[in-house]
């Protein structure tokens, strides 16, 4: 057993409320309310535990985070504790007044998704009228304010076709960054699967397209890039490995080792309000369940890539394969590998295109 | 862009350089990133303040380090041009 690393990040769910209804939101189906949110002062504690146990980068997140109007205050107290802070936001409440408190505070970098390139498909996929017209306003206050920006294009098969315009927006408003994530069918989205996966061809294309834009916007713009595992042969290292490197806190405070972890529902997860981050991260049983290689049977245990992929994902491989210690299925060694693939091929082709929008149940 | 010695660099305003207590260590912090940069490394970053040239930071590390100026400029053009290549360097 390696020596426990101290993590490098935390992802602060301040709130589950957001006036966007992503069909593919990361939330778990089973939503926070406003009632059991933390308080500003547990915040700003888990900030400073976070911090002395090592973490370097908070992201503050949602929901939309803007809904909470302590940010500023929790945004202050993490630059205070020598944290690199991001806001990871909608960004349809980033108002002139609001992003000029934030950079007051010390918000070193924002966020912003996007849903499309036009506002059509972009209010569309939102379940919000206007909601583009107000992020392309909120962008630009963004690089007024001196803040490092980040467009976060979220992509599945209704929008696929204008990633390329995705990423003239990134250069024409001058992010310093693009993430080009393809959605991760977990939670909503996994709900909203049939609605979302794109083609194989469709998958090509894209990287094809993410490839050449490397190319041509070297030192320019940082393209990072998530594809849709479900066409891949080797599964992704699902962050960095399971309580390796990365924690996050829920709106009322269960501390998960991803943000999608909940769907585990065989694991408890602590509460930051009952017990110190450092020690849930430390020796938690849910945090040691899948860290590591020991848990790993056949065919990630003595695999090559062990270390490399961790195993994929826990969730995947509980929603796919029945079991959470299974190998991720996105794997071309898992026996259930072709039956992702074959599920993949059909529903891309099957032409369903409703939504079933987020909302508090 | 390809620095050299003429250029004058800087961190990217939205890149952080700081002393890390936890890991002992230095740690280039970006978004999305993080970067632990050597002793070399940190040294040269540390005299990258927006106003020295390149030349004039080897200048100064040849003298600090009585090390050949050569060798030194080869380092901070390497590492400068590369981290200026992801954008948290400017100049």
């Amino acid at each position: 057993m390696t020596k426990l690393e101290p993590p490098l990040a935390m992802l602060m769910e301040l709130t589950h409320r957001c006036p966007l209804k992503c069909p593919y939101c990361s939330n778990p189906l089973a939503l926070d309310r406003a009632r059991d949110e933390l308080d500003t002062a547990t915040w700003k504690r888990v900030i400073s535990e976070a911090a002395s146990l090592g973490v370097l980068q908070v992201h503050f997140s949602g929901g939309e985070p803007m809904v909470r109007n302590d940010l500023p205050d929790l945004v202050r107290h993490a630059r205070a504790e020598g944290l690199y802070t991001n806001l990871i936001t909608s960004a349809v409440l980033l108002n002139a007044s609001r992003m000029a408190v934030l950079a007051e505070a010390g918000l070193d970098h924002v966020q912003i998704s996007f849903q499309g390139a036009e506002q059509k498909i972009a209010d569309h996929v939102a379940g919000f009228r206007d909601a583009h017209a107000k992020k392309l306003a909120a962008v630009r206050r963004v690089r007024e304010a001196g803040l490092a920006l980040t467009l976060n294009a979220v992509m599945h098969r209704q929008n696929l076709r204008q990633l390329t315009e995705m990423i003239g927006l990134a250069v024409e408003v001058g992010a310093q960054r693009i993430e080009i994530a393809h959605v991760q069918y977990y939670g909503w989205a996994l709900k909203n699967r049939a609605a979302l996966i794109p083609t194989r061809a469709q998958l090509a294309e894209a990287t094809a397209i993410v490839e050449a834009a490397r190319t041509r916007l070297a030192g320019k713009l940082t393209i990072d890039y998530v594809v849709p595992d479900y066409y891949a042969s080797r599964p992704k290292a699902c962050m960095g490995g399971w309580a390796r490197r990365f924690f996050n806190i829920t709106p009322s405070g269960k501390m998960l080792p991803c943000h999608a972890a909940e769907s585990l529902t065989h694991l408890i997860f602590e509460r930051v309000t009952e017990r110190g981050v450092a020690d849930i991260w430390a020796s938690s049983p849910a945090f040691e369940a899948y860290r590591g290689t020991a848990w790993m049977a056949p065919p990630c245990q003595g695999c090559a890539r062990a270390e490399i992929d961790w195993g994929g994902c826990r969730c995947q491989a509980l929603a796919l394969a029945g079991d959470a210690a299974a190998t991720d299925p996105a794997c071309g060694l898992s026996p259930h590998h072709e039956a992702m693939v074959a599920l993949a091929e059909a529903e891309s082709a099957a032409g369903i295109e409703e939504f079933a929008y987020r909302m508090i149940s | 862009m390809t620095l050299t010695d003429a250029s004058v660099p800087a961190l990217a305003r939205h890149v952080r350089l700081r002393f890390d207590a936890a890991r002992n260590c230095h740690v280039l912090l970006a978004p999305e990133r993080v970067i632990m940069p050597d002793a070399i490394a940190v040294a040269i970053l540390e005299c990258c303040d927006g106003a020295a040239t390149i030349g004039a930071i080897a200048d100064a590390l040849a003298t600090r380090y009585a090390a050949p100026r050569d060798a030194v400029l080869t380092d901070c053009l390497d590492m400068l041009n590369d981290l200026a290549g992801k954008g948290m360097v400017t100049a």
